[in-house]
């Protein structure tokens, strides 16, 4: 399906970075091309989150490099992240709860009129476009975001997300706070996006998910890569193994976090 | 889409809800202003009948004036999360500056009562406190010191730097033009001014009503009902026009007028010459209006707002969080600088005490204009009325004949009791 040998869209190598001192992600590298879902997988607290939030420019990392399209990328900031059209649906959703879907779908890409005032309507208007496809019974669009429920709040994450033409897509467990008929809607969307051409890094913690939309997993353990390799590659079984035990699988190629064989 | 619109029409004008529902009229706003209405029947009342009277009304508008257009920006600084305990110094270190430019500088350069004088000391003071915001605003976002402590420094500092400008000598008087600023006689524009902009006042509200509804009905969103429109446009206009009736038969002193008509070789005609609306009024109403449409209409007010929600999420998505703040210091400082010159010109001089408590003053008008210390919420003409509602209560209890200790006492029991019923209003709204 996709062409193994063609320049990665992105490629984050040897990435760390320590809290304090925590190495919460410790010279991890991991790669995604066009029209791939890479999921990533471990436990609670393995560094998942921490290794996207340093490609979605959220954290400056300690060391390693990251390439977009086989160039160097300087991403400082989130700004950065998003010139290079990685867009990011965050686990905490990050959105500003005391202002509306619209406001947090552009906040920062505002639309304007002629005069440069904020074009409210229009705003709206694109709102009730994006979330009519993704959650068509959503009808709370002038009121602040934290008067919504959990999904409705996931799905204004998800729609700030694809509303902007991301190339580069990470969906930090979208689906968490999703009911099954909004789960199967972002499963189906997911699988659109690639058909696009999207590159989608996906973190979930939900194993038959991966398995449904994945092309291949990457598993990290305490900050560090057990493994990757093809879906194809490797059963249900031996991908726990991974997370749990951190042992690498004959069908993966084993990282600097697989246990020794 | 078809149960929005279903609610809409079975909001009916003869329910109190229905009514509410259909006007979208902020109950929050409504329940300030009931609050500013009982205050000063109160005042009227224990008076016995001096605090209803249209001059005292002109003297209320032209006080609270200072303290309106700084609350404007405290709104913002207090949506971010900050706050700006120096405003009050501020105040008396920029107006000194002005005050020494136009009174000692600038004449030595091209006379007295030059007219170009109180330009440029109003832009050089808007200058200097623009300056002083992006100091604070620079620290407290790029070093990362809470605005609580960097603004506590400055109430001290700014304080000591004005009394430094003159080693604190008063600096006396202001140029004549700079003087209107403060309002007066000479600061008022008149009757006849008053109508025109009550008039163009009315029409920018219809006209916002009209076009808003085009705008709505084009993307084909749920609209207001028809008579809900219209009782928007006939409370707005009724509110301005009845206002500026007010300030029109608040006259000259007859002294004063008598003097005007010799030299102007004319008779004081029946009813003598109106104060109309005051300069400072009108600064504080510009003011109050550009900075809705900054914090409604552009997008460093979104952010302003975004940032005050969840700064993260607003960092995460783009937004330059540490410049925004920044600016939002620079703002006040600039607020601070016009605050300053309609005390100063009021005063008819600078003192090296002028704006102290104004700080307390500035922030109690936002708060209790329902700016949430929390962050995210606030709004601009909320904190302007807030600035009536305090200047009200500084008036009526000077009507009264209170001492300043028990002032203060009345003045600092309110502002709790405010945040504390804030506090129970948003409780019951989460
Ligand atoms: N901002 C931070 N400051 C300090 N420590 C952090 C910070 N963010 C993450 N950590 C630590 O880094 C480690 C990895 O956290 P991370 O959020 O990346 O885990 P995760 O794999 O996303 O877990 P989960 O499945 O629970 O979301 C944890 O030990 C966490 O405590
Ligand atoms: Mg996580």
């Amino acid at each position: 399906m996709t062409d193994a040998n063609a320049t990665p869209l992105v490629e984050m190598r040897d990435i760390s970075i320590a809290f304090g001192g925590v190495k919460a992600v410790d010279g991890v590298s991991v790669d995604l091309r066009a029209g791939e879902v890479v999921a990533l997988l471990g436990h609670n607290g393995a560094g998942k989150s921490t290794l996207i939030k340093i490609l979605s420019g959220a954290y400056p990392r300690d060391s390693g490099e990251i390439l977009v399209n086989g160039q160097p990328a300087e991403i400082e900031n989130p700004r950065d992240a998003k010139k290079y059209g990685i867009e990011t649906i965050y686990q905490s959703l990050a959105l500003a709860d005391n202002v509306d879907a619209a406001a947090n779908l552009f906040l920062g890409r505002e639309l304007t009129t002629r005069w440069g005032t904020l074009d409210d309507a229009a705003m709206e208007a694109a709102c009730r476009e994006v979330m009519g496809r993704l959650n068509p019974n959503f009808t709370r669009f002038k009121e602040p975001v934290k008067a919504l429920s959990g999904g409705q709040r996931q799905s204004v994450a998800i729609a700030r997300a694809i509303h902007f033409n991301a190339r580069i897509l990470i969906m930090d467990e979208p689906t968490a706070a999703l009911g099954p008929q909004e789960t199967a809607q972002v499963a189906e969307l997911t699988l659109q996006l690639k058909q696009e051409g999207i590159g989608i890094f996906l973190i979930s913690h939900d194993i038959h998910d991966v398995f449904d939309l994945a092309d291949r997993v990457a598993v990290m353990k305490n900050g560090k890569l057990v493994g990757s390799g093809r879906v194809g590659d490797m059963t249900k079984d031996e991908v726990l193994g991974m997370i749990i035990l951190g042992k690498c699988p004959p069908g993966a190629t084993p990282g600097p976090g697989a246990l020794a064989a | 889409m078809a149960d929005a619109a279903s609610r809409q029409r079975a909001a009916s004008p003869l329910t109190v809800n229905g009514f509410l529902r259909a006007t979208e009229i902020d109950t929050r706003m409504l329940g300030m202003l009931g609050a500013l209405a009982v205050i000063w029947i109160g005042f009227h009342l224990a008076s016995g009948g001096t605090f209803l009277t249209p001059r005292n009304l002109w003297n209320l508008s032209v006080q609270s004036a200072s303290i309106a257009v700084m609350a404007t920006g405290m709104v913002l600084v207090i949506v971010t999360r900050n706050i700006d305990l120096s405003v009050g110094s501020m105040l008396g270190f920029i107006g000194m500056t002005m005050g020494v430019m136009q009174a000692e500088w600038l004449p030595t350069i091209w006379g007295y009562d030059h007219p170009l004088t109180w330009i440029v000391a109003l832009a050089f003071g808007v200058g200097v406190g623009v300056a002083i915001g992006a100091l604070h605003g620079w620290v407290i976002a790029y070093l990362g010191v809470p605005a609580f402590i960097v603004t506590l420094g400055g109430l001290l500092a700014w304080r000591g730097g004005a009394w430094w400008v003159t080693s604190g000598r008063t600096v006396a008087p202001m140029d004549g033009t700079f003087a209107l600023i403060g309002g007066g006689v000479q600061g008022s524009i008149g009757a006849a001014a008053s109508w025109a902009i009550a008039l163009a006042a009315c029409a920018a509200i219809l006209a916002g009503l009209w076009f808003g509804r085009l705008r709505r009905r084009s993307f084909g969103f749920p609209l207001r009902p028809l008579w809900a429109e219209g009782v928007l446009g006939l409370l707005g206009c009724g509110a301005v026009l009845a206002a500026v009736a007010v300030f029109n038969t608040y006259p000259w002193p007859s002294r004063v007028a008598e003097r005007w008509a010799e030299a102007n070789g004319t008779v004081v005609p029946e009813g003598g010459f109106a104060h109309g609306l005051a300069i400072p009024v009108l600064v504080a109403l510009a003011v109050g209006v550009g900075m809705t449409f900054l914090a409604t209409r552009t997008r460093f007010g979104r952010y302003v707002f975004a940032i005050g929600g969840n700064p993260e999420a607003a960092e995460l998505a783009g937004v330059d969080v540490a410049w925004v703040k920044m600016k939002v210091f620079m703002l006040m400082g600039g607020l601070v600088a016009l605050g300053a010159a309609i005390s100063t010109a009021r005063l008819n001089a600078a003192t090296n005490a002028q704006g102290q408590l104004d700080e307390l003053y500035v922030i109690a008008a936002a708060v209790i204009g329902g700016t949430s210390l929390a962050g995210g919420a606030g709004t601009i003409a909320g904190a302007m009325i807030g600035a009536v509602v305090m200047q009200s209560l500084q008036s009526g209890m000077v009507l009264m004949g209170l001492d300043t200790p028990l002032q203060n006492i009345v003045v600092g029991l309110v502002l709790v009791v405010a945040v504390w019923v804030d506090t129970m209003y948003r409780g019951r709204k989460a």
